[in-house]
C-alpha cells in the first residue's frame, strides 16, 4: 500500500460527497415536477412524448396500476431486445456480419439488460452488431435505470404522503428520469470519455500490421473443419503466425457512459472497463467510478428533500458510505498483499513509485491496485457490475469482498433507485427491531409499521437469498453446473456462488472463468434475474401504496429518531446481520477455505 | 390494464428512438467533430499504413524489443478482436505454472540479470490488450534490449525515461511505459544509427 493509494481513495469519497447535494437537489426538483433549468429546453420533447404515447401526465395511479405499467413496459422492452438479437443478422449497422444470437443466450441477455443486471454470457466485440448494441442494449441501459428511479420516487411518495390513494404516474417518472437526469449526464460523460481516447465510430474494425509478427500454436483441422486429435486424444497443434491485429472499435463511449450512470455495467467489449477503448486512462477510471456511484448517492439527498427532512437522507448515506469505505480499504489491503505463491518464485511484488506491485493478474498497469480496489468495491456496492479488472483472479479475500457486498442485497448505494428503496426497506426493519426492544409500535417517518408492511419487508429480504442459495446448490451438485467451472478446488464453488449472487442481485459482474454461455446457466440465470428484479418491485410498490394510505402518527417521546448517527449504526448492523447470517456459511466454504489453503 | 397497453408499447418505441438512435448519433457526431483521432481508435499511422493503436498493446518476444504484459487472448496474444483476461484463480496450479514459464523465458533471454522480476511482467492483464508496463518492468529489460541492439545502455535507458508517463495529474493511476510506442522509437533509433547519412539528408 502507498500514500498515493490512500490519497486516491480519499479523493473519490471527497468528490462523490461534493456532488450529493447539488445533484440530489436537482433530482428532487425533477421528480416534484418543479422547474429544473433543463425543462426550458426539453419540456417540448417531454410533452411530445406524452402526446405520442397517449399519456395524461396529470393523472396519478394507485399502486396496482403503477405496477401494471412497470411490468408491461419492461415486458415489451424484454421482447423487443430479444427479437432484435434474433434478427440482427439481416439488419443494418452490422459491419462484422454477426449472425443471430442463439435463443438461450438472447433470452439471458434480454432478461439481463431489462433487469438492470447486465450479466454478459457473450463477448460484445464478437457477438453483437452495432445496431443491437445501440438500439437494444443502450436503450435498456437507460430505461431500466429510469424504471428503478421511478419505483423509488413512487416509494418516497408513499412515505411522504398521507391518506393518499395514488403514488404518482409511472410514465411521467420514467420520462423525466430519462430526459432530465440520465440523458444530459450521459452526454457529458460520453464526450469526456472520447476526449481521453474511448472510441465512438461506425467504422469497420481496424486492421493493423503487427510490428513484430506473433507466433502461436493453433489446432489442426481436417477437411471437414473438425479438430484433428493425436493418439492421446488431445488436439493436434501446428505453428502459425499472426501478421495482422484486427482492432475492434464501435460506438462504445455512448454506451459506456450510460452503463455506469445507470448502474448497468454491460461492457461494449468483453473486457469491459479494463479495455483501453472503454477506459483509456486513470482519469476515465475515476470518472466511471464516480458515474456509477453519484446518482445513487445523490438520491439519498433527493429522498431527504422529498420527505421534508434532508437529515433523513444524510443518515442513510452515512450508513452506506461507511460500509463502502471499509470494503474499499479491505480490498486495497488484500490485493496489495499479492499472491504468496507467486512471490516465492523470484518476483518483486512490493508496491513502489515504479511499479504497482501486489496481485496484478487480471489487472491493468495504468490502474494499479488502488484504483482497482475502489472500482471493485464501487461496482459491487452499486449494482453496476462493470469491471476494470478480472475479479476471478483476485486473491481469495479480495474476491470475497465484492461477493459479500452484493449479498447485502445491493443496498450499499445499490442500483439507481433500486438501491435506495432496498435500503429504505432495511430502515423499516431497523425501526421494527428497535421497536421490539422497547415494546412500542415502530414508526418510520411518521408512518406506523404494521403487520402488512412487515410481511412485505420480510418478503423483500427473503427472496434474494432463496434464489441465490437454491440455484448455487443445484449448480454445485449437477454436471450441467460443474462442467462450466474453470478453477479447481474451493474457487470453483466461489465461481458458481458469484454467478448467482451477481444475477439475483442484478449486479452483472462475474468470476469470468465460469463458462456461463450454456443452456443451463443462461436459463437459470435469466430466471434468477427476472425473479429478483420484478418479484422485488411488486412488494415494494405494494408497500408504497400501503404507506401512502396511512395517516401521520405524530412523533412522541418514545419515537426512535431516524436522523441520528445512532440510527445509522443500527441500520448498518441490520444490513450486516441479515447478509452475514445468510451467507457467511457458504462464504466459508468458498473464498475463506481458499484463503487458508493459499496461506498455509 | 388495457389503458396501459398503448403507453407501454409506444414508450418502448419512442424511448428506443431517443436513447438508441438520437443519443448515440449525437455523441458520434460531436465526437467525430471534436476528437476525430481518439474516436477512431488513436491509430498510429506511418506512410499510410496502420501500425497499431496507441491504446492497444502488441505482442513482442524478440530480444531487441521491450516485452509487454502477458496476454491471455485467444487464439494468439493481443488479439484486439477478443479482449479478456486469463480468469485463473490465485491458487490454480495453471496460474503458477504459467508464471513459472514466463519467469524461465525472461531469465533465459537475459542470463546475467539477477534482479527480481516486477510482478506486472509475469501476470496477464485484465484486457489482454494492456498497452503499458510499469517503469520497473521496463528498466528490468534495458540491459537485454541494449545488448540485442548493440546500443549503449544509457541511450536505451534515456529512451525509456522519455516514454515513462507519470500518474495522471500527478495523482491518478500508476506510472507506466507504453510498450508499442517505446519499441517504435527504438526502431527509429536503429534506423538513425544504422544509416546516419539518410537521417542527415
Amino acid at each position: 500500500m502507498t500514500t498515493n493509494g490512500f490519497v486516491q481513495i480519499a479523493l473519490f469519497f471527497g468528490v462523490l460527497l461534493a456532488f450529493v447535494k447539488p445533484l440530489g437537489w436537482y433530482m428532487a426538483r425533477v421528480h416534484e415536477g418543479k422547474p429544473c433549468g433543463l425543462d426550458r429546453l426539453l419540456s417540448p420533447v417531454e410533452r411530445g412524448l406524452y402526446r405520442l404515447c397517449g399519456v395524461r401526465p396529470q393523472e396519478e395511479m394507485n399502486w396496482k396500476t403503477y405496477t401494471v405499467a412497470v411490468l408491461l413496459f419492461n415486458w415489451f422492452g424484454l421482447l423487443a431486445l430479444y427479437l432484435l438479437q434474433r434478427i440482427q443478422g439481416v439488419l443494418p449497422l452490422n459491419p462484422q456480419a454477426f449472425s443471430a444470437v442463439a435463443p438461450d443466450l438472447a433470452f439471458n441477455t434480454a432478461a439481463s439488460f431489462t433487469t438492470n443486471t447486465n450479466w454478459q454470457a457473450y463477448s460484445g466485440e464478437s457477438t453483437m452488431s452495432y445496431l443491437t448494441q445501440m438500439m437494444g442494449l443502450t436503450v435498456q441501459n437507460f430505461v431500466s435505470a429510469a424504471t428503478g428511479m421511478a419505483i423509488l420516487v413512487a416509494f418516497i411518495r408513499g412515505l411522504a404522503r398521507c391518506g393518499s390513494q395514488t403514488i404518482g404516474n409511472f410514465w411521467v417518472d420514467l420520462v423525466r428520469s430519462t430526459l432530465y437526469i440520465l440523458l444530459p449526464l450521459a452526454m457529458v460523460v460520453a464526450l469526456l470519455l472520447v476526449g481521453q481516447g474511448a472510441v465512438q465510430t461506425f467504422d469497420d474494425y481496424k486492421t493493423a500490421r503487427f510490428v513484430q509478427p506473433v507466433p502461436y500454436e493453433k489446432p489442426v483441422t481436417d477437411d471437414n473443419g473438425q479438430t484433428s486429435l493425436d493418439d492421446e486424444g488431445k488436439p493436434k497443434m501446428e505453428s502459425a503466425t499472426a501478421l495482422y491485429q484486427i482492432v475492434a472499435v464501435g460506438p462504445a463511449a455512448s454506451q459506456v457512459a450510460i452503463k455506469h450512470l445507470g448502474t448497468n455495467g454491460g461492457g461494449f467489449f468483453s473486457a469491459n472497463a479494463a479495455h483501453p477503448f472503454e477506459s483509456p486512462t486513470p482519469f476515465t477510471d475515476f470518472l466511471l467510478i464516480l458515474a456509477e456511484t453519484v446518482i445513487a448517492a445523490a438520491l439519498t439527498y433527493a429522498f431527504g428533500v422529498m420527505v421534508g427532512d434532508p437529515r433523513q437522507g444524510w443518515t442513510i448515506l452515512a450508513a452506506m458510505l461507511t460500509v463502502l469505505l471499509v470494503f474499499v480499504l479491505g480490498g486495497y489491503l488484500a490485493e496489495s498483499a499479492g499472491n504468496p505463491r507467486i512471490a516465492t518464485l523470484g518476483v518483486d511484488h512490493t508496491p513502489s513509485s515504479v511499479q504497482p506491485g501486489g496481485n496484478m493478474e487480471g489487472k491493468e498497469a495504468r490502474f494499479g491496485i488502488a484504483r482497482t480496489a475502489i472500482f471493485a468495491a464501487a461496482t459491487t456496492a452499486t449494482s453496476t457490475g462493470a469491471v476494470d479488472s478480472m475479479h476471478d483472479s483476485f486473491t481469495p479475500l479480495g474476491g470475497l469482498l465484492p461477493l459479500f457486498l452484493m449479498q447485502f442485497g445491493e443496498v450499499i448505494l445499490g442500483g439507481v433507485g433500486s438501491g435506495l428503496y432496498g435500503m429504505l426497506v432495511f430502515a423499516i426493519i431497523a425501526v421494527f427491531i428497535a421497536g421490539l426492544m422497547v415494546g412500542r409500535t415502530p414508526e418510520y417517518l411518521g408512518k406506523k409499521i404494521e403487520p402488512y408492511e412487515m410481511k412485505m419487508a420480510s418478503l423483500l429480504i427473503l427472496i434474494m437469498p432463496i434464489v441465490v442459495l437454491g440455484l448455487t446448490t443445484v449448480a454445485s451438485v449437477t454436471t450441467a453446473g460443474t462442467v462450466s467451472i474453470l478453477n479447481p478446488g474451493p474457487h470453483g464453488l466461489s465461481e458458481i456462488l458469484y454467478a448467482y449472487t451477481s444475477q439475483a442481485n442484478n449486479n452483472g459482474s462475474a468470476f469470468g472463468g465460469l463458462n456461463a454461455n450454456t443452456v443451463f446457466y443462461n436459463t437459470t440465470g435469466g430466471l434468477a434475474m427476472l425473479a429478483s428484479r420484478f418479484w422485488l418491485a411488486v412488494p415494494t410498490l405494494a408497500l408504497a401504496g400501503a404507506l401512502a394510505r396511512k395517516t401521520l402518527a405524530p412523533a412522541g417521546p418514545g419515537t426512535l429518531p431516524t436522523h441520528t448517527p445512532l440510527f445509522a449504526v443500527l441500520l448498518i448492523g441490520v444490513v450486516l446481520l441479515v447478509g452475514g447470517l445468510t451467507f457467511v456459511p457458504v462464504l466459508a466454504l468458498g473464498p475463506i477455505v481458499e484463503h487458508l489453503l493459499m496461506t498455509s | 390494464m388495457k389503458d396501459q397497453l398503448r403507453p407501454a408499447l409506444a414508450m418502448v418505441l419512442f424511448l428506443t428512438t431517443l436513447t438508441g438512435l438520437i443519443y448515440p448519433l449525437t455523441v458520434t457526431g460531436l465526437a467525430q467533430l471534436f476528437f476525430p483521432d481518439q474516436a477512431n481508435g488513436s491509430l498510429i499511422v506511418q506512410d499510410g499504413k496502420v501500425l497499431g493503436s496507441k491504446l492497444i498493446g502488441q505482442y513482442f518476444d524478440k530480444s531487441e524489443y521491450f516485452w509487454g504484459r502477458p496476454s491471455a487472448t485467444a487464439p494468439f496474444p493481443y488479439n484486439a478482436a477478443a479482449s479478456g483476461g486469463s480468469n485463473l484463480g490465485p491458487t490454480n496450479p495453471a496460474l503458477i505454472d504459467a508464471v513459472k514459464g514466463r519467469i524461465a523465458t525472461l531469465r533465459a533471454a537475459d542470463p546475467g540479470n539477477a534482479l527480481l522480476i516486477p510482478v506486472d511482467l509475469v501476470t496477464a492483464s485484465g484486457s489482454g490488450l494492456d498497452p503499458h508496463i510499469s517503469p520497473a518492468a521496463a528498466l528490468y529489460q534495458v540491459k537485454r534490449v541494449a545488448r540485442a541492439r548493440d546500443l549503449d545502455e544509457t541511450i536505451v535507458q534515456e529512451l525509456v525515461s522519455r516514454h515513462t508517463e507519470g500518474r495522471q495529474f500527478d495523482l491518478l493511476g500508476e506510472p507506466r511505459v507504453n510498450v508499442l510506442q517505446l519499441n517504435l522509437a527504438l526502431d527509429v533509433l536503429k534506423d538513425a544509427v544504422a544509416s546516419p547519412e539518410r537521417s542527415r539528408s
